[in-house]
C-alpha cells in the first residue's frame, strides 16, 4: 500500500465521518417524509414542456441514492470528488423536497431557477464588494447601507434622467459611502465595525427619510421602467440551462462576468497578489515596497462601486422603484455568503446563488399545502445553512490583517 | 477626572456635530418650500423639529417615561450585542433571542397559575431561560465546530421569526377569535408593575419595572466583567483568544458563555417588552431593536455603564422623534440618521478634533471587534 499523497488531518477525518453520517440521515429523512405524497408533481420547464415526477417513487430513489453515497463516504471517502458530492447530495435532497412540496400541483420550475439566477445578482456583487474590501484587510459591516444608499439614489436618477445614469449614480453612492468607510477607517484608524455599520444606519435612516419627505410628494422622482431581459444568442438556445443562464438582464451578465474576474485577478495578477497581502501581512508588503493605504483606499472605492452597481438592481434591474428598506437585510446575507465562501469570489457567489433559491423557493412554492405548517418549510433553508456552515464548513480562516489599522512607519 | 471631562467634552462635540449634519438635511430635502425659495419657512421646520425633539424626550414626565420605555429593551438587548463583544463575537443574534424570550416568558405569563410577584418573577426568569438557550446555540456551534457567529445568528434570527410565525397560530398561543397571529393576553399578576404607580390613573405613563431590571442587569454585567474569574477571562478571550488559551484559559467554553449570557440578556429584553409593555405578543415583538441594539453597544464601547446611557440617549431620541413627526412633517427615520452620525462621530475623536480644530493629544480607543478569527 502506497503512503497517502496528503496529510489527514483528524480536523478533516472528522468532517469526512460527519459528511458520511448527514448523508445516511438525510437519506433516512428523505424517505420517511419525503415519500409520503403519492400524487405526480409537475415541473414545468419551458412554454409548454414539462416533466411529471411521481413523488412517493421519486423519493425513495432518491434516497437510495443518499444511502449509496453516505456507505461510500464512510467506507472509503470520496478523496478530491468530495465537494461534488456534496453538491450532488444536497441536489438529491432539494429535488425530493420539490417534488414532495408540489405534489399534485404544478410549477414553473425554469421559471424559479430564472429568478434565483436573478435574485442572486445583488448579494454576489455585495459579497464581491466585502471581498474586495476584507482582502485589502478592511472589514466590510457596511454592505448593506452600499446597496441600499445606491438603490435609493439610482431610482431617483434613472427616473429623472435615464437608466444609464441611474445606474452610474448608484456606483458613485456605492464609491461615496466606500469614501467614508475608507477615510474614517484608514485616515482617522476609527474602529472598521462602527463605521461599517454607521454607514448601516445612515443609508437605512436617510433612505426612509427621503422616501418619506421627497419621493412620497414626488412621485415623478420614483418610476422607470427597469431594463429587460436580453436572450444571448445560441446560448439561450441550450436546453434547459440556457433558459435559466442566458436570457437575464445586464445585471445578471455582470455579475457572473464581476465574479470570473475578481477570480482571475485575485489568484492571476500583480494587483491581486498584492492585495491579499495587505489584507493578510501588510507589514511585510510595505517592507517589499507595496503603498499599503494608496491600494486599500483604491480597492475599498472599487468595493463600494461594486456593491452599488448591485444596489441599482432593484429599481433598474427588477421592480423599477425604490421603497423604504427595499434591501430588507440581503447586504448582511451577502456578508454570510462571504464567510461561507471563504472570501473566495466563486464560494461567495455559491452561497449567493444557494441565498438566492431559497427565496425563490419560498415566493413559487410556499403556500403551496403539503400538510406541514408553512413556516418550517420557509424556515428549511436557513436550518440547513446551519447545518452545512456548522458541519461541513467549519471554521473559515479570514484575512488576517481585517480589522487593524495600518500604521506607516 | 480630567479624563471624564474630555470624553464628556468629545460626546457633547460630536452630538453638536450629528445634529447639526441632521439640521442640513432637513432643510434641503424641504423640497416644497425650497422650490418656492423660502428659506425662512425651511427654517422654521427645523426649529420646531428640534424642540418636539427636545420636549418628546426630557420635557414632561410623559416624555420622559416615553424615554425610559424606549430605553428598556435597548439597555437589555445592547448588553446582549456588548457581552459577546467583549469575548470576540459579534452578535447579531438579539432579534432572535429576544424572540425566544419573549414567548417563552409570555407562555409562562398566561400558562401558569401562581400568585402575584411570583408569577411575573417566574415569567421574567422563562424569558432569559428562553433567550439563553436560544443564543447558546450559536457559541455551541462556534465552540465546536468554529461555524462563525454571524452567519449562524443571521440564520437563527429568521428561524426565530418563522417559529414565532407558527407559534402564533398553534392552538395554546393564538388568542381565541382572532385570525392573526396575536398571542393570547398574560395573566394580571404576571404584568410588570409601572414605574409610575403612584401617579395612579395616568395610563400614558407606559414605563414598566422592566427599566430596573434592565439597570439590574447592567450591574450584573460590571460586576461579572471586574469582579470575577469569568469576566477577566472573557475580556482576555475576546483581546487575544490565542494568548488566553496558551495562558490555560478554557477559550472554547468562555464563548459558551458569552453567547448564552448574551442570549439570557437578550431574551429578558425580549420578555420585558411582553410583559411589561404589550401584554401580548406578535411577530413584531422585536422590531428592528435587535438591530438598533448593535449600534447601542458600539457607541457605549461594550461597556456596562456606556451601553447604559446610549440606551437612553436612543430612548429618548426615538421618544423625541415621534413628538417630531407629530409636530412637523419632518419623518421619525431621521432619527435613525441622527443615530449613526453620532456614533461615527463619536467614534471618531481623530475627526471630531479636525472638525473643530481642538489641539491636543486624542484619545485612541481599541478596537471593538479583533477582526473575523477563525
Amino acid at each position: 500500500m502506497s503512503a497517502p499523497a496528503l496529510v489527514v488531518s483528524a480536523e478533516q477525518r472528522r468532517r469526512a465521518r460527519n459528511l458520511g453520517v448527514a448523508y445516511l440521515a438525510l437519506a433516512a429523512f428523505t424517505m420517511l417524509v419525503f415519500t409520503r405524497r403519492a400524487a405526480d408533481a409537475t415541473f414545468k420547464i419551458s412554454g409548454t414542456g414539462s416533466f411529471a415526477l411521481p413523488a412517493e417513487r421519486f423519493g425513495w430513489l432518491l434516497g437510495v441514492l443518499l444511502v449509496a453515497l453516505g456507505a461510500v463516504q464512510l467506507l472509503r471517502g470520496f478523496g478530491r470528488l468530495s465537494n461534488v458530492v456534496l453538491a450532488l447530495a444536497t441536489a438529491a435532497v432539494f429535488m425530493a423536497f420539490l417534488s414532495w412540496a408540489a405534489s399534485g400541483e404544478s410549477f414553473s420550475f425554469v421559471g424559479m431557477l430564472q429568478d434565483t439566477v436573478s435574485r442572486s445578482v445583488p448579494i454576489t456583487l455585495g459579497a464581491l464588494g466585502g471581498i474586495l474590501s476584507e482582502r485589502s484587510g478592511i472589514i466590510n459591516i457596511s454592505i448593506e447601507g452600499m446597496l441600499l444608499g445606491a438603490a435609493c439614489t439610482s431610482a431617483i436618477a434613472g427616473s429623472l434622467v435615464n437608466l444609464w445614469v441611474g445606474a452610474l449614480v448608484g456606483v458613485g453612492t456605492g464609491v461615496a459611502l466606500a469614501a467614508v468607510l475608507a477615510v474614517l477607517s484608514i485616515r482617522y484608524r476609527v474602529d472598521q465595525v462602527i463605521v461599517g455599520f454607521a454607514i448601516n444606519f445612515f443609508a437605512l435612516g436617510i433612505t426612509s427619510f427621503v422616501s418619506f419627505r421627497v419621493l412620497v410628494p414626488n412621485p415623478d422622482f420614483n418610476g422607470l421602467s427597469p431594463v429587460m431581459p436580453i436572450r444571448v444568442p445560441l446560448l439561450a438556445d441550450i436546453p434547459f440551462v440556457g433558459e435559466i443562464l442566458f436570457v437575464q438582464t445586464v445585471f445578471v451578465y455582470a455579475s457572473f462576468a464581476a465574479v470570473a474576474l475578481l477570480t482571475w485577478a485575485l489568484y492571476r495578477t500583480r494587483w491581486g497578489l498584492r492585495t491579499r497581502a495587505i489584507g493578510e501581512y501588510p507589514k511585510a508588503a510595505g517592507t517589499l515596497g507595496v503603498d499599503v493605504l494608496r491600494l486599500r483606499y483604491r480597492n475599498l472605492l472599487l468595493a463600494g462601486g461594486v456593491a452599488g452597481f448591485g444596489g441599482a438592481w432593484w429599481p433598474i434591474g427588477t421592480v423599477g422603484r425604490f421603497d423604504q428598506n427595499i434591501t430588507g437585510g440581503r447586504g448582511f446575507i451577502a456578508l454570510a455568503a462571504v464567510i461561507f465562501g471563504r472570501w473566495h469570489p466563486v464560494g461567495a457567489f455559491t452561497g449567493a446563488l444557494v441565498f438566492a433559491l431559497a427565496e425563490a423557493v419560498r415566493l413559487k412554492i410556499g403556500n403551496f399545502d403539503t400538510g406541514i405548517p408553512s413556516e418550517f418549510l420557509l424556515m428549511a433553508p436557513y436550518v440547513v445553512t446551519l447545518v452545512v456552515v456548522a458541519g461541513f464548513i467549519g471554521a473559515s480562516r479570514a484575512p488576517k490583517a481585517a480589522g487593524q489599522p495600518y500604521d506607516e512607519q | 477626572m480630567t479624563e471624564t471631562l474630555k470624553a464628556l467634552r468629545y460626546t457633547a462635540l460630536a452630538v453638536v456635530a450629528a445634529l447639526f449634519v441632521s439640521a442640513f438635511i432637513i432643510v434641503i430635502t424641504d423640497i416644497a418650500a425650497l422650490r418656492e425659495g423660502d428659506v425662512l419657512t425651511a427654517l422654521d421646520t427645523l426649529r420646531l423639529a428640534y424642540w418636539s425633539l427636545f420636549k418628546g424626550s426630557f420635557g414632561s414626565l410623559r416624555a420622559i417615561s416615553a424615554t425610559i420605555t424606549g430605553a428598556t429593551p435597548l439597555m437589555l438587548a445592547g448588553l446582549a450585542v456588548s457581552v459577546a463583544f467583549k469575548a470576540g463575537l459579534f452578535n447579531i443574534g438579539a432579534t432572535g433571542q429576544m424572540l425566544a424570550g419573549g414567548m417563552t416568558g409570555l407562555w409562562v405569563g398566561f400558562a401558569l397559575d401562581v400568585p402575584g410577584p411570583i408569577h411575573v418573577t417566574l415569567a421574567l426568569v422563562a424569558g432569559a431561560l428562553g433567550g439563553a438557550v436560544f443564543g447558546a446555540i450559536p457559541g455551541v456551534l462556534k465552540a465546536r465546530t468554529g461555524a462563525h457567529e454571524v452567519i449562524t445568528t443571521i440564520m437563527l434570527n429568521s428561524i426565530a421569526g418563522f417559529l414565532t410565525l407558527w407559534l402564533l397560530k398553534t392552538e395554546a398561543f393564538k388568542r381565541e377569535g382572532r385570525d392573526d397571529a396575536i398571542s393570547k393576553l398574560i395573566d394580571e399578576d404576571a404584568k410588570l408593575p409601572r414605574l409610575f404607580w403612584f401617579m395612579g390613573t395616568r395610563i400614558d405613563l407606559q414605563a414598566h419595572l422592566g427599566f430596573v431590571v434592565a439597570l439590574a442587569c447592567v450591574a450584573v454585567f460590571w460586576w461579572l466583567l471586574n469582579r470575577t474569574t469569568t469576566g477577566f477571562e472573557l475580556r482576555a478571550t475576546g483581546l487575544n483568544q490565542e494568548a488566553a488559551r496558551y495562558a490555560g484559559m478554557r477559550t472554547r467554553s468562555l464563548m459558551v458563555v458569552a453567547m448564552t449570557l448574551a442570549g439570557a440578556f437578550a431574551g429578558l429584553a425580549g420578555a420585558s417588552e411582553v410583559l411589561g409593555l404589550y401584554g401580548f405578543a406578535s411577530a413584531s415583538l422585536a422590531g428592528d431593536i435587535g438591530f438598533d441594539a448593535i449600534a447601542v453597544a458600539l457607541l457605549g464601547r461594550s461597556t456596562p455603564v456606556g451601553t447604559a446611557v446610549s440606551a437612553i440617549l436612543f430612548g429618548a431620541l426615538q421618544a423625541g422623534g415621534r413628538q417630531m413627526q407629530v409636530n412637523t412633517d419632518v419623518p421619525i427615520d431621521l432619527i435613525i440618521v441622527l443615530r449613526a452620525l453620532i456614533v461615527m462621530f463619536i467614534a471618531a475623536p481623530l475627526l471630531v478634533k479636525a472638525m473643530y480644530r481642538l489641539k491636543g493629544e486624542a484619545q485612541s480607543h481599541g478596537q471593538t471587534f479583533r477582526g473575523w478569527g477563525g
